[in-house]
């Protein structure tokens, strides 16, 4: 329990994301309402299923796109006090991926796991 | 109990506001409080006062705004989504040197604070989205 907690104001924010970081806007607009959540001093967590495990990819590149890669934002996220990243366990493995292809250090759960961390927030913003 | 209310999606497109108007119109009939409804991604075009759905559907835009007047609703588009989107209110529309603004009736155009702040001091945050 953090600090904030103690003194009975900070709520538990978890920001779920289950899409692709492009084909459609969820992944930057969720990334966006993080940022300016962090200026709220709550307790945040970050929570990465299915497709969403995609979005900490490293190595992308939109050139072809035409839109911006915003991956490099989730590095950024640390200067907020934003360092509780979840990813599923079950979502890493589908997709052939590990937690060193990803582009920030995350705490890798399984899925039951994912459900006790959601189980254990006050608020759950689901993107 | 105190809710808060966000809404993901867009009118018409899918059924997330829809949803959403009949949730917060039940809840407020059951005497709960809903301190604020927050619309983010398409959800902005929930805001829009320039739909003109044919005469035998419902009117959602319409219907946020009635519900609005009727319970002091605090519907709140979010800025961001709403520049994206072309959604704007007066002021909005003279900043950025646009000819038209389109916010309904009941809305209000802020930033995504609110919808942090809706969490906070909301019992329990409801999003309805895909």
């Amino acid at each position: 329990m953090t600090e904030e907690n103690a003194g009975g104001v900070a709520k538990r924010f978890l920001y779920v994301n289950r899409r692709a970081p492009y084909g459609s806007i969820y992944a930057l607009e969720s990334l966006e309402v993080v940022l300016i959540g962090a200026a709220f001093e709550q307790d945040v967590s970050l929570a990465f299923l299915g497709d969403g495990v995609y979005q900490l990819a490293k190595g992308q590149d939109t050139k072809g796109l035409e839109v911006k890669n915003f991956s490099p934002t989730f590095r950024a996220l640390e200067d907020y006090d934003v360092t509780k990243l979840y990813v599923e366990k079950e979502a890493l493995e589908a997709r052939g991926l590990t937690a060193a292809d990803l582009v920030v250090p995350v705490e890798v759960v399984d899925a039951a796991r994912m459900a006790e961390i959601m189980e254990a927030q006050d608020v759950i913003l689901s993107f | 109990m105190k809710l808060g209310i966000l809404v993901n999606e867009g009118p018409y497109t899918h059924q997330a506001s829809d949803s959403a108007y009949q949730f917060v119109k039940a809840a407020l009939a059951k005497g709960h409080q809903v301190c604020r409804v927050f619309f983010y991604h398409d959800g902005v075009n929930n805001g829009t006062r320039l739909t003109v759905p044919p005469q035998d559907d419902r009117n959602i835009v319409k219907r946020w705004s009635e519900l609005a007047a009727e319970h002091k609703l605090d519907l709140v588009v979010c800025i961001a989504a709403a520049q994206r989107r072309g959604l704007m209110d007066k002021s909005e529309a003279k900043r950025h040197g646009k000819d038209a603004d389109n916010l309904a009736p009941g809305f209000r155009i802020s930033g995504l604070g609110q919808l942090i702040e809706a969490g906070i001091e909301a019992d329990r945050l409801v999003v309805f989205g895909d």
